[in-house]
């Protein structure tokens, strides 16, 4: 095996020239990953496609109508369940939970101020500090818990707890619910989410969850036992497609045929990656044009030129200048889990079936050490010198 | 839009049973505490048992069975895992509780025994330091206070406690039982369900009455009084048959991208993997065309990806994983590796 690395990493971040850092990952790629957060904006103009053609209302989604007029239904009584949106990123889970929120509430619900606020929490013997943005409205405060990192739990434990417990008065006096809109529970920790049990029971009169994730395996079974789980899909191409041409014709542009198609299928089924990079031809090239290339993400092709890397040369020198590179992808929060995916799929184009077993049980086997372990960069590092050892092993074998 | 006027509870809230001899199917537990209300003589007591199954109801009835409304306040500390349970508050809050002594004697027609509960709900997620501290404190009070203790993994109870504790088991509930309350519900809610549509429920829902209650209201909602087996199949996250027989396919079929297509469209379609995971282990275990050997690979196989999906993996890679498993036990290939250097 190889040898340990003649530098640290921050080493090598210093010798890196800025510039490239910032040039390559323009703010689209990570967009894509962090939590999209509602900011209230000051004009349309400004607005990002994906926040501007946001529908507001249950009724007036293009996709997923059947579950937009499902939960209609299921909040015409008030004794509406806790409810569980999953599905992957870009479905829509976001967007509906803001409808549902508008259905509830009416227009109440969209006047929402961001707030900073801070915590003190008593854990016996210190006073834990905690910061954390929320956002709010009369009838519903949003959050993610999961920003406190390793302190989760107390968000989850003392904050839910004291919101839960405050009953609202709405302004006709009489009582009803609030809603906590909770994203990304599939991040929380475990303790977290124990925690989460026993009050979303105790408090159910006075208080609904809305939970969001985009893995509800990562959320625990009692947990998903306590709510109405709502499955969101990845939108299918033509519905994507649909979508396109409706902000195409509000926009005024002029679409040439199967134009949005191509986009569409170059999404992977992630409507707000379609979104984005409509926006982004848009910029690059108008008119359209049927040639015209819709460039992958930025991130994307940098993954594809490691894998590049790695099918070309297999050896100690290579691996050093690979892990720079995954360097650089972290460094511009690129989520490991997704690089190690992405280059599974790049490497796995390029295999004979034999090698794929192989290299996708060793994708697994490393991204389910990376949760165990800290680092992300030894797994994905790991990952890749194991398939240069498999890779050159193949070679060796059948080229001698 | 109208406000929501009045605060109600979720069904399951709702029809949660009052009294102990109301809570179904666990009749071991509920003899045991029939027994208590009569001669007021009672045990620690350990919960466990999966989701659902009626250990927190239990606790608390008869908890409010045993002291009334009036002293319930002041002789019951429920504290579960959303309250700070780390050993400063063994050492102080539950410790202060434990030692005052309290007398006994019926009041306003309560039993009222001359001892407190602490229910410690959700003990599975206490740390092994604060349970340790706990020891000395259920030993010294022992006279004036009970512990019931409620987790789903007894594991996770240190022995010393768990060893001074009469434990229950809670069963999953049979489906006769399911149904019976199932029914219950339907009646009172005037709702109407055909004999397909229970039994679906109560074998989605896997002995969890809390998940069939769920359910059910999901269902009511949505699809109005009259509710069939597909629509309690639709709001339950359980996979299409279909779908399971697609990917069961494609990794008979020996290709691997084939079968990797079929698992981004699972993961596309947002199917939860552990769910997937169940149903094609009951596709596996019952087809006849599958060796036994064969059968034991992919088990094997498919017990390693739930324990990874527990401990937080990501879905695709070990849904591809189990795929890729599947089609090599398929078509009989050597399970190891051999290229690697
Ligand atoms: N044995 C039972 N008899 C009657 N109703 C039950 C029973 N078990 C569960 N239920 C119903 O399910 C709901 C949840 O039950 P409960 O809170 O007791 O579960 P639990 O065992 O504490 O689960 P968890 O381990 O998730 O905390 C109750 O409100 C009740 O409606
Ligand atoms: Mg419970």
């Amino acid at each position: 095996m190889m040898g340990p690395f003649p530098s640290g990493p921050l080493k090598w971040l210093q010798e890196q020239p800025s510039s490239r850092l910032l040039r390559s990952f323009p703010a689209s790629s990570s967009l894509l990953y962090t939590q999209h957060k509602r900011t209230p904006s000051p004009s349309p103009s400004k607005m990002l496609w994906v926040d501007k053609y946001r529908p507001k209302s249950l009724d007036k989604v293009l996709v997923h109508e059947d579950v937009a007029q499902n939960l209609k239904k299921l909040v015409t009584e008030q004794d509406c369940p806790h409810l569980l949106f999953y599905g992957p990123p870009g479905s829509g889970k976001k967007t509906l939970i803001m409808a549902l929120l508008r259905q509830m509430f009416g227009a109440g619900a969209e006047k929402v101020k961001v707030e900073n606020k801070n915590w003190k929490v008593d854990a016996g013997s210190r006073t834990i500090d905690l910061e954390l943005t929320t956002l709010s409205s009369t009838h519903h405060v949003e959050l993610n818990p999961s920003d406190a990192g390793f302190q989760d739990r107390y968000i989850v434990q003392e904050i839910i707890k004291e919101m839960a417990k405050n009953r609202p008065i709405d302004t006709k006096g009489k009582k009803g619910f609030k809603v906590l809109v909770l994203n990304e529970v599939d991040k929380l920790s475990r303790e977290a989410q124990h925690s989460l049990r026993r009050t979303m029971e105790k408090y159910s009169a006075s208080c609904r969850l809305i939970l969001c994730c985009d893995s509800s395996s990562k959320v625990t079974e009692a947990v998903r036992s306590r709510c109405l789980n709502v499955r969101v899909s990845a939108p299918k191409e033509d519905q994507i497609v649909k979508v396109l041409e409706f902000i195409g014709k509000k926009e005024g542009l002029q679409l040439p045929p199967g134009f949005a198609a191509r986009i569409a299928e170059k999404s992977g089924r992630s409507l707000r990656r379609a979104i984005l990079s409509f926006e982004t031809c848009r910029v690059q090239q108008y008119p359209f044009t049927n040639n015209q290339v819709i460039s992958p993400m930025d991130w994307e092709e940098y993954v594809t030129e490691i894998a590049a890397d790695i099918m070309k040369e297999q050896s100690p020198k290579r691996l050093f200048q690979v892990r720079g590179k995954l360097y650089e992808l972290l460094v511009n929060c690129i989520p490991p889990e997704v690089i190690l995916k992405r280059l599974l799929h790049e490497l796995l184009k390029k295999l004979d079936s034999e090698l794929k077993h192989e290299v996708c049980h060793w994708a697994a086997y490393y991204e389910h050490r990376m949760r165990l372990g800290q680092k992300a960069i030894f797994h994905i590092e790991a990952f890749v010198a194991k398939f240069m050892s498999i890779y050159k092993g193949f070679l060796i074998a059948t080229f001698g | 839009m109208a406000p929501l006027l009045q605060s109600s509870q979720p069904w399951v809230e709702k029809y949660r049973p009052r009294r102990v001899k109301d809570v179904a199917h666990q009749d071991e537990v509920i003899r045991v505490l029939t027994n208590t209300l009569e001669t007021t003589n009672c045990p620690h007591m350990l919960f466990y048992g999966p989701p659902g199954t009626g250990k927190t109801t239990t606790a608390l009835a008869i908890a409010h069975q045993l002291y009334g409304p009036e002293l319930y306040k002041s002789r019951v500390l429920e504290l579960n895992a959303s309250d700070d349970r780390g050993i400063n508050v063994v050492r102080t809050k539950i410790k202060n509780f434990a030692a005052v002594a309290v007398g006994s004697g019926h009041q306003g027609g309560y039993p009222c025994p001359p001892y407190k509960i602490i229910i410690l709900d959700e003990a599975d997620s206490m740390t092994e330091d604060a349970q340790n501290a706990l020891r000395r404190t259920m030993e010294t009070y022992s006279k004036v206070t009970r512990f019931f203790f409620i987790c789903n993994y007894i594991s996770r109870i240190i022995e010393p406690l768990a060893s001074r504790c009469a434990k229950f088991r809670f069963k999953p509930l049979s489906e006769e039982i399911m149904s019976t309350r199932v029914l219950h519900i339907c009646h009172e809610e005037g709702l109407n369900l055909d004999s397909e549509a229970l039994s679906t429920l109560s074998s989605i829902s896997q002995g969890d009455l809390r998940r069939a209650i769920t359910f059910l209201q999901g269902a009511a909602r949505l699809f109005g009084s009259s509710i069939s087996s597909k629509d309690l199949i639709s709001v339950s996250g359980v996979v299409p048959q279909e779908v399971v027989q697609a990917l069961v396919a494609a990794c008979k079929s020996g290709s691997f991208d084939s079968a990797n297509k079929q698992v981004n469209n699972v993961i596309a379609e947002g199917y939860p993997v552990s769910q997937m995971l169940c149903q094609l282990f009951d596709l596996v275990v019952e087809s006849d065309d599958v060796s036994d050997e064969q059968k034991a690979r992919i088990c094997k196989k498919l017990a390693e990806s739930d324990k990874c999906l527990v401990d937080g993996a990501d879905e695709y890679l070990q849904l591809l994983d189990s795929c890729s498993c599947m089609i090599k036990a398929f078509s009989n290939m050597p399970e190891g590796f051999s290229n690697e250097i």
